[in-house]
């Protein structure tokens, strides 16, 4: 197995772990580490990419990844802030009893 | 592919499954941090130092302590008594061994990879600041206003229900300036206090 094929399938399993996590787990906070997991798994990818594809100077992949992050910190910034608006309006941040979009 | 990159690997992986199974939230938050701090050290191997920089200043020194004081705002802290899963969690497993079954699959039997491993890119700090600063200025604006939305819009969510009744009403007052007497305890207590003291005088 060469080293693309490894952080490939490090990647992937990162991504399942985080997948299983979002979708079996209950509270929401749960769920949003889930995803920020699998926004990790997707950076590995690009910067594994960036390393053992054939044009590493051009710097592509690189600087798509501290992109990805930027937005993956809005992104988490934004998820908290509904959580904590959800917490705040329903008492409960258990996804199994937040079940309708109307307050 | 050396040694050290696999033990990283699986203390990454290790750590996800530990964020992700663990019963208390606040562990469950350590231990992402844990994965987090794994994930560096990988891209630190791969050549991209000032990713793997940024990666610890981002996910373990901001979001991770985002998550932190979430769980805690939320009293989420202690250890749940009932099942912390969904009801349809067998259905997720499920789904999660198919997709792991295919990515698999298709990292292990493609032909589109280069086999042989390039020479490792020499990346410095100016050079990226160069390509930020010339090919990539005007994503990098972009990325600064969807933030600056972003935290605006987080505060804007997360502040108090009662909130937007008081950023209502200098909006209400301005749009009609003649009719103070149409609140006349509302909005600010400032005006009242003018009034008593133009009447004592």
């Amino acid at each position: 197995m060469n080293p693309l094929q490894f952080c490939l399938l490090v990647s992937a399993l990162l991504f399942s772990i985080g997948f299983a996590g979002a979708v079996t787990r209950r509270h929401a906070i749960l769920v949003l580490v889930g995803i920020e997991l699998m926004l990790n798994s997707a950076n590995l990818n690009l910067i594994a990419f960036w390393r053992f594809g054939p044009h590493p100077e051009a710097l592509t992949g690189f600087i798509f990844v501290l992109f990805s992050m930027a937005l993956a910190a809005a992104e988490a910034a934004v998820g908290l802030a509904l959580v904590i608006a959800i917490y705040r309006h329903k008492k409960t941040s258990n996804l199994d009893e937040v079940k309708e979009l109307k307050g | 592919m050396t040694l050290f990159l696999v033990i990283t690997a699986v203390v990454t992986l290790l750590a996800a499954v530990a964020a992700m199974s663990l019963r208390n939230l606040v562990h469950s938050a350590l231990m992402l941090a844990v994965s987090f701090s794994g994930i560096a050290a990988i891209y630190l191997q791969l050549n991209a130092e000032f990713v793997g920089f940024t990666e610890i200043l981002v996910y373990v020194g901001a979001i991770a302590i985002l998550i932190v004081m979430a769980i805690l705002l939320t009293r989420s802290g202690e250890t749940p008594e009932h099942s912390v899963l969904t009801s349809g969690w067998l259905a997720g497993i499920a789904v999660t061994a198919l997709l792991f079954t295919l990515l698999g699959w298709a990292v292990l039997s493609s032909s589109a990879l280069p086999a042989a491993p390039a020479a490792p890119p020499r990346v410095t700090v100016r050079d990226i600041g160069l390509e930020l600063m010339t090919q990539y200025v005007l994503p990098l604006e972009i990325v600064g206003l969807v933030l600056t939305v972003a935290m605006i819009g987080a505060v804007v969510i997360a502040c108090k229900e009662a909130a937007p009744a008081p950023a209502v009403s200098p909006a209400a007052k301005t749009s009609r300036p003649p009719t103070p007497a149409g609140h006349p305890a509302a909005p600010v207590p400032a005006p009242a206090g003018a009034f008593k003291k133009a009447g004592a005088a």
